[in-house]
């Protein structure tokens, strides 16, 4: 029997399965370069990672990440761009886990870009 | 936790055209690339675009593929879901813009709708509660159990306006409030799933895509009027709706939400399946209730009204699926957010299953007071082929066609009702000029005929004698007085019927006579089908000067109706000639037509 507090929890717990299934366009988009020149650098493992800090940040509703081609300096990769609605695409290379994990906390959450990241 | 989400609808349209084995290839594809972690796939209900299906949508960019093959699914994988290269050509093309995708909801149309009793259809996996949950379900009944009392529960429901979805738009509050009212221990909480009409799938789509929308709705409206137990009465011939709705049932039992202890407050109201058995008149509220009951579906006279005596005799609340499925958004936004929307009188939005002649048949959702003409020319994309609109018929058998002169009627119950025609549960079903409107007059009669349950002598008798009359009209076999006759009798059954089947079948006749008279003049007079239906007004006939003799035709006629020497004009001999329409299509020159 689930009372209203568990009923509570799972609501917080699954909010991350349904967060995204809507029109997207106020939502921060992370695009994370997914072309053979970014998986072989690592890509993957960067996109799990930005996934995987937004849903600890609670930010389900508020960033999405998805995936694109190629997206042209191959020995920049991995690479990951950053749209804030309203403010300029910001492009991150030679990203990682780790310094993934610090782009949320500081860029998306807290709005200041990491410069020490960019081109 | 997962990157994205692949919806796919597994709604009846589109499992009809192949969509669970489109998800077992995604599965296995999904698998195959190791992205099992990553991506989950989503059966959802219908979501409303049933022309192009089977849909599936990626989530969170939001794109759409449409009419899905599943050969396309390993590419699809590969390419979107691996390397994040969108597969364009797969997409529905609206969308495309250029190098730039637009999302969903900005096409023509879905931009115009407002999604509220279909809110989590397409979105949410069908089967699982707490998707349901994570979506703010529940929080409507739990708002109701701990903060409101009954009465304010049903006051809540009475401002709102909220009027029955079912077709007769009688206020629901009103409804629940007699339902409180009346006097017994033990009383009933029903919901009518049978949705009968042909062409209408509003209710279907709700109970398979957001079942625990009625489910939580019932709960409450029996918190409300001191209901014990609770029926859905669904149509047999819905069983993927009666599958969702079975496990969602089990699903809110076992998570307390409905039982002897619901949300532990010690509310008691558990709700049972019962299945009707082909018959469009169980539509009707009390022959609903007899056929709960075990008896032959067959409506009985009121007063006494089912509020106070309706199930077992007991006192019954009977409510539409898409009324229910209002339910908890009024509770959870307010009787005021409700009436903002629609018309003073016609509150909320209403949800329409269009077909017939029109490019996007499916489901839509829109605010009450929108125009037919938004409806069918901006959403639903006009007529296709280049034909001219020629009428719209809502209310199903009980309805009435809306003429071209009537395009720009804003939708709404009393505005529907003064152009002779009504609401009706949603049907809209649009026709062209190559339909004729004696020949749909005589479809929905043919309906009616076989569905009257022959209790009353109006309806047993007179829709038979309609029926007739038409048959005799589309066979060029009527006169004028035929007419008078026909028109008279129509009035007579509307008048003397015990229910609603009898009281509003002739209204297509009516409706139909009323703006397109002169096609029921020209089949009776000229013994001639404008339109071009009715196989007995019809002669197939070959023009000489395009004939070429090439004798196709004169093959391909099943009966040897058509003679000739090659390289002649030939001819049809109409006394044979049973109208199939075979030489016509086997013509390369055009050469035959029918008048």
């Amino acid at each position: 029997m689930k009372t209203p507090a568990d009923l509570a929890a799972i609501r917080v717990a699954k909010k991350h399965l349904v967060a995204s299934r809507h029109d997207n366009m106020n939502a921060v988009r992370i695009t994370v370069g997914m072309g053979t020149c970014g998986i072989a650098a690592g890509a993957r493992a960067v996109s799990n990672a930005f996934v995987e800090e937004i849903y600890k940040a609670g930010l389900d509703e508020k960033a999405i990440v998805v995936l694109s081609g190629c997206m042209g300096d191959c020995s920049l990769e991995p690479m990951v761009t950053v749209e804030v609605p309203g403010a300029e695409k910001v492009t991150y290379v030679k990203m990682d886990p780790a310094k993934a994990a610090r782009v949320v906390a500081e860029h998306i959450v807290n709005n200041k870009v990491v410069t020490d990241y960019t081109k | 936790m997962f990157r994205s989400y692949v919806l796919v609808c597994g709604g009846t349209g589109c499992t009809s055209s192949n969509s669970p084995k489109i998800i077992e290839e995604l599965e296995k594809e999904i698998q195959a690339v190791g992205l099992a972690d990553e991506v989950k796939v989503v059966k959802t209900g219908c979501f409303g675009l049933c022309a192009l299906g089977p849909i599936m949508i990626v989530y969170p960019e939001g794109v759409f593929y449409s009419r899905v093959q599943p050969e396309w699914i390993k590419e699809i994988v590969d390419e979107h879901l691996l390397k994040g290269r969108v597969v364009k050509k797969y997409l529905y093309q609206e969308t495309v813009d250029g190098d730039n995708i637009k999302n969903l909801m900005h096409t023509k149309f879905y931009e115009k709708q407002v999604r509220i009793a279909l809110r989590n259809c397409g979105v949410i996996a069908a089967e699982d509660i707490d998707e349901y949950i994570a979506r703010g379900g529940y929080t409507a009944l739990e708002k109701v159990l701990f903060t409101m009392k009954p009465q304010e529960v049903i006051d809540e429901i009475k401002a709102s306006g909220l009027r029955g979805r079912g077709g007769a738009g009688f206020s629901t509050g009103m409804k629940w409030q007699f339902t409180a009212n009346a006097e017994g221990d033990i009383k009933y909480v029903c919901c009518n799933a049978d949705e009968g009409d042909p062409g209408a799938f509003m209710d279907r789509s709700v109970l398979e895509g957001d079942p625990h929308s009625v489910i939580e709705a019932m709960t409450i409206a029996a918190y409300a009027v001191g209901g014990s137990q609770g029926y859905v009465y669904v149509r047999a011939e819905y069983p993927i709706a009666v599958q969702r709705l079975k496990i969602a049932l089990g699903q809110a039992r076992e998570y307390g939400l409905l039982g002897d202890n619901i949300m532990g407050t010690g509310f008691k109201f558990d709700i049972e399946i019962r299945l009707g058995a082909g018959a469009f008149v169980c539509g009707e509220e009390t022959a609903l209730m007899t056929s709960i009951e075990g008896n032959r579906g067959e409506p009985r006279p009121r007063p006494p009204f089912p509020a106070n005596k309706g199930l077992f005799a007991k006192p019954t609340l009977l409510n539409n699926v898409e009324t229910y499925a209002n339910i908890t958004q009024i509770i959870n936004n307010g009787a005021k957010w409700f009436a903002s929307m629609g018309t003073e009188k016609s509150p909320g939005t209403k949800v329409f299953a269009l077909g017939g002649k029109v490019v996007n048949t499916g489901l839509v959702e829109i605010p009450m007071g929108t125009t037919l003409r938004t409806i069918i020319d901006e959403i639903g994309g006009g007529c296709p082929n280049g034909k001219k609109f020629k009428a719209a018929q809502t209310g199903g058998p009980s309805g009435g066609c809306i003429p071209m002169e009537h395009f720009d009627t804003h939708i709404d119950f009393e505005s529907l009702a003064a152009i002779g025609s009504m609401m009706g549960s949603g049907g809209l079903i649009v026709m062209d000029e190559d339909n004729c409107m004696v020949d749909i007059a005589k479809f929905f009669l043919e309906f009616t005929v076989d569905e009257s349950c022959g209790k009353c002598a109006p309806c047993r008798i007179g829709t038979k004698r309609i029926y007739e009359m038409l048959e005799k009209i589309t066979s060029g076999n009527a006169t004028m007085e035929d007419l008078d006759r026909l028109e008279e009798l129509c009035y007579h059954v509307k008048s003397a019927s015990l229910c609603a089947l009898g009281q509003t079948a002739p209204n297509p006749v009516l409706s139909t006579l009323q703006y397109f008279r002169d096609e029921y003049i020209a089949h009776i007079v000229d013994k001639k089908c404008p339109a071009g239906v009715c196989k007995s007004l019809l002669s197939y006939v070959i023009d000489p000067e395009k004939c070429k003799g090439c004798t196709a035709c004169a093959r391909q006629c099943p009966v040897g109706a058509i003679s000739g020497t090659v390289k002649e004009p030939h001819v049809i001999d109409n006394a044979k000639c049973i109208k199939c329409g075979a030489c016509m299509a086997t013509c390369k020159f055009g050469a035959i037509s029918k008048k």
